[in-house]
């Protein structure tokens, strides 16, 4: 009841936990094709590089990315809101584990079809573009779901630099209404009607796209 | 590597060896005595009175101590220095003073300091284990059905905290508009939607140190909370933050005595009138939380209810 009453807030904070996901998660996937590409790659330095970044962020808790970046930023002259700088730290830390999912997924792409490429003489970006990366996208449907699904909950992190999402909205209850337990409640709910409609829709392209392989 | 590793976790092991032992001889043999700060162990008027028989004036007189029951833990009023084993602050000045009250000049040794933590003041007075507490300590109705109060000596409430040299906020009132930080899930955030209602409240953390942070970053422009917390912050950075000294809620700090010993409150009220008077309440300020560059306060009006 408590939760039905403050529909309108947890909607407010619904829609920008959507907001976070989706727009960290595009950049992600961007900065871990980098990444993977970079780790395949025949330049050494280049695979120094991904391997390092990789290394760095994925061996930290997010939290301390969050804090870091929106006291560190400005620092340097740099200064965005609580919700850019989410966004720019939940990209960055995703992207590094979308990069590991990806790398995994090319290996899966058998070496006869890289030496095909490379026999009929497709350069190394075409080589990734056009016979690796599709295949390995398929074999990486449901892992790159599952980090999209922990992107979802990940972003309730973005409430320690005060991103009033999910997370933030239902403190602001607690705080106002002293009732934890069905406000949590509710919290939880809202992440299941994201999560949960994501669980069903990755089985399901899983499914058709393994099929098609 | 290894030895720079292995320092640091003696350096932890140490640390948390020395606050148990801290705690532990709090609870247990709390025996410091402490000698006056040397700026307040001022002038004194009423030297060594002769105080009523019976009195615990009289008392603590011919116990040749003074009991006083203070925070171990509160930065500016009350807290042990653990290399000197004294207690610093304002609270423990107060005491300071009102033992010059009863012994004259010379307190060496005539002071004991025990830790009261929040939970057990009532109980220290009640039985007695204390002849007074001074423990930032608030006057409020339920506390008075166990003990009884002089004072205020100060007051405390929330406050808010700007940027040096900050003239636009001056209390309360002005902070429509502003962008204003406080801690998740506190009593001050919600204070300060109650009761400032067109603040600007979206940034806030789960520290204080932080919304300092976020001031000193320009991204909000005032922190609010209790002004002895914020009083500690501006000791940390004295040239980059003030404190408004405005007080939107009220807490006034009192001294707790035993419930039923009016004469002994009386003396205490007196006493505390004559150091407001005599100015050695702004010294023992000065010489304490008015380190942060914070103007004593004007002595609250006691209350001898």
């Amino acid at each position: 009841m408590l939760v039905w009453d403050n529909l309108d807030v947890f909607w407010r904070g619904w829609t920008t936990t959507v907001l976070l996901t989706s727009a960290s998660f595009a950049v992600a996937l961007v900065i871990g094709m980098a990444l993977a590409s970079a780790r395949v790659s025949p330049v050494a330095p280049l695979r120094g590089v991904a391997q390092l970044y990789v290394e760095v962020v994925r061996n930290t808790p997010l939290t301390v990315h969050m804090v870091l970046m929106f006291f560190g930023l400005p620092k340097l002259g740099i200064r965005f809101g609580p919700i850019t700088t989410a966004i720019i730290v939940l990209s960055i830390y995703t992207g590094a584990f979308v990069g590991e999912v990806l790398r995994s997924g090319m290996n899966t792409v058998g070496v006869g079809q890289i030496e095909a490429g490379r026999a009929i003489g497709l350069p190394f970006v075409d080589l990734l573009r056009l016979v690796v990366l599709p295949q390995a996208f398929k074999a990486t449907v449901a892992p790159l779901g599952s980090q999209l699904s922990a992107l979802v909950r990940n972003s309730a992190v973005a409430y320690t630099i005060s991103v009033l999402d999910i997370m933030g909205r239902s403190d602001r209850l607690i705080t106002d209404l002293a009732r934890p337990i069905p406000i949590l409640i509710g919290a939880a709910l809202a992440y299941y009607t994201l999560t949960i409609p994501l669980a069903f829709a990755i089985n399901a392209v899983d499914r058709r796209v393994r099929v098609a392989r | 590597m290894k030895s720079t590793r292995r320092n640091l976790f003696t350096t932890v092991a140490i640390g948390l060896v020395a606050v148990a032992c801290g705690s532990d001889k709090a609870s247990v043999a709390p025996a410091t005595t402490a000698a006056p700060a040397a700026t307040t162990a001022a002038p004194v008027t009423t030297t060594a009175a002769a105080f009523p028989a019976d009195s615990a004036m009289a008392k603590i007189k011919a116990k040749g101590k003074i009991v006083i029951g203070t925070k171990f833990d509160q930065p500016l009023f009350g807290l042990k220095n653990p290399t000197t084993n004294e207690v610093d602050g304002f609270d423990a000045e107060i005491g300071r003073l009102l033992a010059t009250r009863i012994f004259g000049a010379d307190i060496k040794g005539k002071v004991e300091f025990v830790e009261t933590t929040s939970k057990v003041r009532e109980e220290a007075v009640e039985q007695g284990k204390v002849d007074l507490v001074i423990a930032t300590y608030t006057i409020n109705a339920a506390r008075k059905e166990r003990i009884a109060f002089a004072g205020p000596y100060y007051v405390a409430g929330q406050d808010i905290l700007v940027k040096k040299g900050n003239t636009t906020i001056t209390g309360i009132d002005t902070l429509g508009g502003k962008k204003v930080c406080s801690v998740q899930g506190s009593t001050s955030l919600k204070n300060l939607a109650e009761k400032a209602p067109t603040a600007d409240a979206s940034i806030t953390f789960d520290k204080y140190s932080l919304c300092v942070e976020a001031l000193l970053d320009g991204r909000v422009e005032a922190v609010t909370t209790d002004n002895v917390i914020l009083l500690g912050f501006v000791a940390d950075n004295p040239d980059k933050v003030q404190l408004v000294n405005k007080p939107f809620t009220t807490e006034p700090y009192g001294i707790g005595v035993a419930k039923a010993d009016t004469v002994f409150r009386g003396w205490v009220n007196d006493q505390l009138e004559a150091m407001a008077k005599d100015g050695s309440y702004a010294k023992a300020w000065a010489a304490t939380a008015g380190k942060t560059g914070q103007k004593a306060p004007t002595p609250p009006a006691v209350d001898r209810y």
